[in-house]
């Protein structure tokens, strides 16, 4: 008698039906960030190409006379590229010695316990809102600011006094929000070092600060570096903390002086620019996007080189 | 006869990793020029007793000494006695290669550097009598600027060594350093260690007893934090006093 | 053999190089200090931040406040609408992205072969999240608001807001589902279940904490979030006349009207919105530790 069997062929037209959708649908939602990217590029190159032809790329990207409500509009945004570019480097210049410091602090000095205080605190630090940081910057730094200026240009014929808000101001709030994102990521490159790199140092007598900065922080570079290219994303792509702090006029950045970042220009003339104007502020907004592409590309490679490190 | 000056003598030491007695009076001295090596069964001690020569252990938070380390007649667990000062004289080669990962010559020059010599040419000469010294130096002379993470399991271990020399220690202390290898770089390793006695005084712990017996002057047997049996190595390995150190070196556990 | 002459070193003999009494480095000493100081910096800017918000903020809070919105005709000042607003978008962000972005990491840690395509999907999530936010808004500005016809709506902020949120819930949901052991899966699939109801019964419930730790994480985002909305959600701050209606109309969230009212140097309002959104953020926050802390020590423990 031969005993009752099944085909393992097949069999459950239904269930295979639903496997197949379920592999589709989910693919479908896999490919759905790079549809995202796709179509924001798209959409960036296709709204902010038409001022570029029709005003001229050099007169936009190097013209500095920035007038787009004259009788003979003039949309040059040299001096908001730059301001963006001085601003965040100056953001970052004080922004990450504190931040790598801070994260040495939590990653090798700090006792166990302080640390477990500090480190939530800096979490939380990175999820206020960025215009929280704004209100704060309009009144603390600003009345700061003003004092100070009204000090140091006294009688000055020529200085356009700014109400403390100015260059200094923006580039003070941008760096402390990068520190978050630094002190988390450099703390975490720390950490990963392996405690053989510190014994082998401290066994030929080094200190444990000479440990730190000759062992422990050379071997955590690339983490390090990864922090900062994304404090950079970070500092230059923030639009509102900024918007108020930083004045409302387009100026070459000097600390001092009023200024405009890429950012700033679109949050604060978008609501009421119409016309070339307008498209004008989707080409700044497509060299920001530009900017930020070369910033992922950096990141991408650096994080790439660390994994193949790791995997040696 | 054999002239045995000591230098590094312990009396009584105890040490503690929380509610664990790890080592139990522990009585050794170690005699300038010749090497003592270590042996035991894992977790017996023996690696735990090497780090308290250099203060290594006190980077482990709950662990508690007593008892007393004389270095030259100096109590190394003094309250006056500044660390940094106590393992440029007494050097470690571990377990694991551990090179840092920068050049070669970077690699020597850190210890040396730290300790303040800063002029090139005193740099370039520690750094090829160090590889020298540690036979590293013709394999490469040629490559000092390249990564020495490019180099072999036995090179990394020998730079580690030329590396521990380069600050010139009196005592060089070695954890299972061969313990990671290949048998030629062993073998390399264990006639570099012959040569190094006459300059060092080393200790080193070993879980393979013909490595012992190969290279030791004097052996110590630990077993379960206790020094079962410390003698000459001729001695502890054919003519055995304790009944543990018999079965042990017989094979009949560990 | 055994007429071994050892010579004893007496204690504490002069010798030449002692380990006592080393000297302390200056430059060690120097740094410590500088540690020291960049930790004190962070640590005092973030407590001043938190401290300066509630004390100008707390006084502003009143049920009136909270209860009603602004009307010059009643004189009042209130943010219910915004809050209304915030619950809006909110919701309609996370009913988008959520599928989107577990789908995307369930994809990528089942389905997905390896290879090109994950590193295509894997970098485009990476440069999504990477993407700053006022860009997101000209793009929903753009694409949803004018393209679609959508206009300022508060789906045209939500429909914005997901593309936003989608690498953070795809992202955590990975790690999530990494953490879920491989015996798990083939267990499962070695007594002959079909890989989508080994996804649905071992695999998502097992990796749920991580799913909705994401979740809390993008609430937060969407919380805090306002260059992205202020040209697609608007700024509207009057209740919703019809449930579903209100999808379609203008609203503006706390963080916009914050951003409002400091544009209308109105400061006291803006430091009580401050507070509301302080308080948001310190309950995520501190739910989403809760959460992972619960996972991890149950991951341990099994």
């Amino acid at each position: 008698m031969q005993p009752k069997s099944y085909s393992i062929f097949g069999g459950h037209g239904s269930k295979s039906g639903i496997e197949h959708a379920a592999e589709v649908i989910f693919t479908i939602c896999g490919f759905f960030a790079v549809l995202a990217v796709a179509s924001i590029s798209i959409y960036m190159l296709t709204s902010g190409t038409p001022a570029l032809l029709k005003v001229g790329i050099l007169d936009i990207l190097f013209g500095s006379v920035w007038k787009p409500d004259a009788a003979v509009p003039s949309f040059g945004i040299l001096y908001v590229i730059l301001t963006s570019i001085v601003g965040t480097a100056l953001a970052i210049l004080i922004g990450v010695p504190i931040g790598v410091m801070t994260s040495v602090f939590l990653a090798e000095v700090a006792p166990q316990k302080l640390a477990d205080i500090v480190r939530p605190a800096v979490e939380l630090l990175a999820g206020i809102p960025s215009v929280i940081y704004g209100l704060l910057g309009i009144l603390i730094l600003n009345p700061v600011m003003y004092d100070l200026e009204l000090k140091i240009f006294k009688g000055s014929p020529t200085h356009q006094f700014t109400g403390g808000a100015n260059l200094i101001s923006a580039v003070l709030v941008l760096a402390l929000m990068i520190l978050p994102t630094v002190i988390n990521i450099s703390e975490t490159a720390l950490r990963s070092v392996p405690q053989h790199f510190r014994s082998a140092s401290l066994a030929l007598g080094a200190t444990k600060i000479q440990t730190i900065f000759h062992v422990v922080i050379p071997a955590a570079k690339s983490g390090i570096i990864t922090a900062i290219v994304l404090g950079t994303g970070r500092a230059i792509g923030e639009a509102m903390a900024i918007s108020l702090v930083s004045g409302s006029s387009v100026n070459f950045p000097l600390p001092f002086h009023s200024v405009r970042f890429l950012t700033t220009a679109i949050v604060s003339e978008m609501s009421y620019a119409s016309g070339l104007h307008k498209q004008v502020l989707f080409t700044i907004g497509l060299v920001l996007f530009v900017f930020i592409m070369m910033i992922n590309v950096i990141l991408n490679s650096l994080l790439k080189k660390g994994a193949d490190k790791n995997d040696k | 006869m054999n002239t045995n000056t000591i230098k590094i003598s312990t009396s009584q030491l105890n040490l503690y990793y929380g509610t664990n007695h790890a080592l139990k009076d522990v009585n050794m001295e170690l005699y300038t020029n010749k090497i003592t090596a270590f042996i035991g069964p894992s977790g017996c001690g023996k690696s735990t007793y090497l780090k308290t020569l250099n203060r290594m252990n006190d980077l482990i938070p709950g662990v508690k000494i007593e008892g007393e380390v004389l270095l030259d007649g100096e109590n190394i667990y003094d309250s006056r006695v500044d660390t940094t000062l106590l393992r440029k004289k007494i050097g470690m080669v571990f377990q694991q290669p551990n090179p840092f990962p920068m050049s070669i010559y970077d690699n020597v020059a850190y210890g040396p550097r730290i300790h303040g010599i800063k002029n090139k040419s005193e740099l370039d000469d520690i750094v090829e009598k160090s590889l020298k010294g540690a036979a590293l130096w013709e394999e490469v002379s040629g490559r000092l600027k390249k990564s020495a993470l490019g180099l072999s399991g036995g090179q990394q271990q020998r730079l580690c060594i030329a590396r521990a020399l380069a600050v010139e220690p009196e005592v060089l202390l070695m954890d299972e350093p061969t313990s990671a290898l290949d048998p030629i770089s062993t073998l390399k390793i264990e006639d570099l260690m012959d040569e190094l006695k006459e300059k060092y005084t080393v200790a080193i712990v070993t879980h393979n007893m013909q490595q012992a017996t190969r290279i030791a002057d004097h052996t110590a047997f630990f077993l379960v934090g206790e020094v079962v049996e410390y003698a000459p190595t001729t001695e502890l390995f054919t003519a055995p006093k304790d009944s543990r150190t018999e079965d042990y070196i017989t094979g009949r556990f560990g | 053999m055994t007429n071994d002459l050892t010579i004893p070193v007496h204690r504490d003999s002069i010798i030449v190089n002692s380990i006592y009494n080393g000297k302390k480095r200056v430059s060690d000493s120097l740094l410590i200090i500088l540690i020291y100081l960049c930790a004190l910096i962070s640590i005092f800017i973030l407590m001043g931040i938190m401290g300066y918000v509630f004390v100008r903020g707390v006084p502003q809070i009143n049920v009136s406040f909270l209860t009603t919105v602004p009307s010059t005709i009643k004189g009042t000042f209130g943010i219910l609408g915004n809050i209304v607003n915030t619950l809006y978008v909110v919701a309609i962000t996370l009913v988008i992205a959520t599928p989107l972005g577990v789908g995307s990491a369930i994809y990528l840690n089942e389905y997905a072969k390896g290879g090109k395509v994950v590193r295509i999907i894997e970098f485009t999530t990476e440069t999504l999240s990477g993407i700053p936010s006022i860009i997101f808004g000209l793009f929903g500005y753009v694409f949803f608001g004018t393209t679609l016809g959508l206009g300022y709506s508060i789906l045209t902020g939500a429909l914005t807001l997901s593309i936003m949120v989608l690498p953070l819930i795809t992202r955590t949901t990975q790690e999530a589902l990494k953490t879920v052991p491989e015996s798990y899966r083939s267990g499962a699939l070695g007594i002959g279940a079909t890989k989508w109801y080994m996804i649905r019964t071992i695999l998502l419930p097992s990796a749920m904490p991580g799913i909705v730790t994401g979740i809390i994480l993008a609430i937060g985002r969407i919380v805090g979030e306002s260059a992205a909305l202020l040209f697609t959600a608007g700024s509207g701050y009057i209740l919703p006349k019809s449930f579903l209606g209100k999808i379609f109309e203008s609203g503006g969230t706390l963080t916009i009207q914050l951003y409002l009212c400091m544009q209308k140097a109105k400061y006291d309002e803006a430091f009580g919105i401050a507070v509301v959104l302080l308080v948001i953020v310190l309950a995520i926050n501190g739910l989403a530790k809760y959460l992972s802390h619960k996972f991890n020590t149950e991951a341990k423990e099994s």
